[in-house]
């Protein structure tokens, strides 16, 4: 399987991440050799095959939905890179 | 002999018997640290004056005699990977190259409870992603062995470190290799227990179906003493099953006599290197004369586990890497004009090139369209790897492969293609798609390179794997051979 640049390009764009051209032709090359080897895979006949998303058979753990105290507001607050009056400050989303 | 050079066990020992203080111990591997890692680089962040603090606090303890923890005074490293409440945690990538953790993950409470010591945080490839250390935004670390070579990876820091005697112990993480591969090209002993037998709560995710946080050792004794307090189930981890713990060392002087291990043949042909073919083979040798019947079987599935897991994986991590918005922590960019900029730009300069590869084939396997032919196949496919696993594990007790199709390879030497590096993976990743428990311990030399074996076991019977591993240590001795740095 080859990547086109426009291929790299849309996938980086989901990604949230910005590419340089050099980075764009570097990809398109880089994962189209990972693609090809994942056509291995293909070969493998896995008719009416489970899928194995949790390896130690565990299902729908819960806990009690309890409040508890967190006394650590502001300093999660502070680990961002701005913020004003007690609160994290963004660009406009628009 | 230096105390630096001790085992956890020796180091236990010494102190309780208050022939050594934990201040002597803890300044002996400050001292090593000093003298070697200016050509190592094993660590990215310190905390020595905390660690001589706390050393003089655990002499005091010993002193006055009563309860003391398990680990009490001994010091040990933590790699970058895992929280550690008030010292830097960068996973090795500029993304958190200024982030302090606000609260330590489970591991590091249990280890500071028994008394354990941080000296500080091991090197890795950023974000657990490589095998080598050189995919590090901090620069590589080096192989004590010949530092013109790769430590391995990712936790290539912590397995430097331990096997020059730096720190006691160390704890890496394992999503496919990342404490056996660096475990086997630097000569320690490295555990990767049963999926969800250590909580991974604060350790920074990669692939989380995956991930493991274990130790790196001098011996096999020293894993289980670690392994002893780190597992167990854990109410901020709904993957730690409730399953008993037992005592790690209790049976650990058993003997093998009659144990059944199978040796898969395929991992014996294709790319493995045939020095480190012969060194497995010798060590086969030596545990059937301490009494295990060795059997060849057929592992089918092998060849398709690198595939398999280079998309289950990628998908995880372009899943757990979407939490870096650079807004809520981490690096932010200084150029973004709007929000879809801070996004763009702060993952495209926070990130580095494999963490970008990996995100990206993450995200294609995970699209509308190509869900079902990459992501689905693959979790398919992991089905039939882990029942040829049970299969063969409900015929023996063991099986046995080569960790690390080479040994320690030359910085550079993989760099510039990535899906080489992966190759590096062949023999850990099946045995991580199928949840169980191995560790890599050493095996013999080529060419003054240590080479490691793998002991692979029944999920949650990592009992088997330690008294198997201690017999053969007892008897061979690789483990003592020391780098020369």
């Amino acid at each position: 399987m080859k990547l086109s640049k426009k291929e790299v390009q849309d996938i980086a764009k989901l990604a949230r991440i910005e590419l340089s051209d050099q980075e764009i032709d570097q990809y398109a090359e880089q994962l189209s050799d990972v693609f090809e080897f994942f056509e291995k895979l293909q070969k493998v006949n896995t008719d009416n095959v489970e899928i194995t998303s949790q390896v130690t058979g565990l299902e729908n753990v819960y806990r009690e939905d309890n409040l508890d105290q967190c006394d650590i507001q502001k300093e999660l607050i502070n680990q961002s890179a701005e913020t004003e009056d007690g609160q994290i400050k963004t660009k406009n989303v628009f | 002999m230096n105390l630096n050079q001790l085992t956890i066990k020796q180091a236990q020992e010494k102190l309780a018997k208050k022939e050594i203080s934990s201040v002597d111990l803890v300044s002996a591997c400050i001292s090593r640290i000093k003298e070697t890692d200016d050509k190592l680089h094993n660590f990215l962040a310190t905390d020595f004056d905390n660690a001589l603090k706390q050393a003089k606090e655990s002499d005091k303890k010993i002193a006055k005699g009563g309860k003391i923890g398990k680990l009490e005074g001994i010091p040990c490293g933590i790699k970058d990977l895992i929280l550690t409440k008030g010292i830097t945690t960068t996973a090795a990538s500029h993304m958190l190259k200024n982030y302090v953790p606000l609260f330590d993950a489970t591991v590091i409470t249990k280890l500071k409870n028994e008394g354990a010591i941080i000296l500080g945080k091991h090197n890795c490839d950023a974000w657990g992603h490589g095998s080598s250390t050189e995919n590090s935004d901090f620069g590589h670390s080096h192989n004590p062995w010949d530092i013109t070579r790769v430590p391995g990876g990712s936790s290539g820091g912590g397995t430097s470190s331990v096997a020059s005697d730096q720190v006691l112990f160390a704890l890496g993480t394992d999503t496919g290799g990342s404490i056996r591969q660096p475990s086997s090209l630097c000569g320690t002993y490295g555990l990767k227990q049963t999926y969800g037998r250590v909580s991974r709560y604060g350790g920074i995710s990669m692939g989380s179906s995956l991930d493991c946080i274990g130790p790196i050792t001098k011996t096999t004794e020293d894993a289980a003493i670690i392994l002893n307090i780190l597992a167990g189930q854990d109410a901020k981890d709904g993957t730690t099953p409730d399953v008993k713990v037992p005592d790690y060392t209790k049976n650990i002087n058993d003997g093998i006599k009659g144990l059944k291990i199978a040796i898969p043949k395929q991992a014996f042909a294709g790319g493995l290197d045939p020095d480190v073919k012969n060194s497995i083979n010798v060590a086969i040798k030596d545990l059937e004369k301490l009494g295990a019947i060795a059997e060849e079987v057929s592992l089918e599935y092998l060849d398709s586990a690198l595939a398999c897991y280079y998309i289950v994986m990628p998908s995880e991590v372009s899943s757990n890497l979407g939490r870096y918005d650079g807004i809520r922590y981490g690096h932010n960019s200084k150029d973004a004009k709007d929000l879809m900029e801070i996004y763009i730009k702060s993952r495209a300069e926070g990130f580095g090139a494999e963490a970008k590869r990996r995100i990206m084939i993450g995200t294609y396997t995970l699209s509308a369209g190509y869900y079902d032919a990459y992501y689905k196949k693959a979790m398919q496919v992991r089905t039939l790897i882990k029942q040829e696993f049970e299969n063969i594990l409900n015929k023996f007790d063991l099986i046995l492969m080569p960790t690390s199709p080479t040994p320690a390879f030359k910085i550079g030497e993989k760099t510039s293609d990535p899906l080489t590096m992966y190759l590096e993976d062949i023999y850990t990743v099946p045995v991580s798609l199928a949840g169980l428990p191995a560790m890599s311990i050493p095996a013999g030399f080529v060419n003054n390179l240590p080479v490691g074996m793998q002991l692979i076991g029944k999920q949650f019977d990592e009992e088997t794997i330690f008294k198997t591993a201690h017999a053969y240590e007892q008897a061979t001795g690789w483990g003592e051979v020391k780098p020369k740095i």
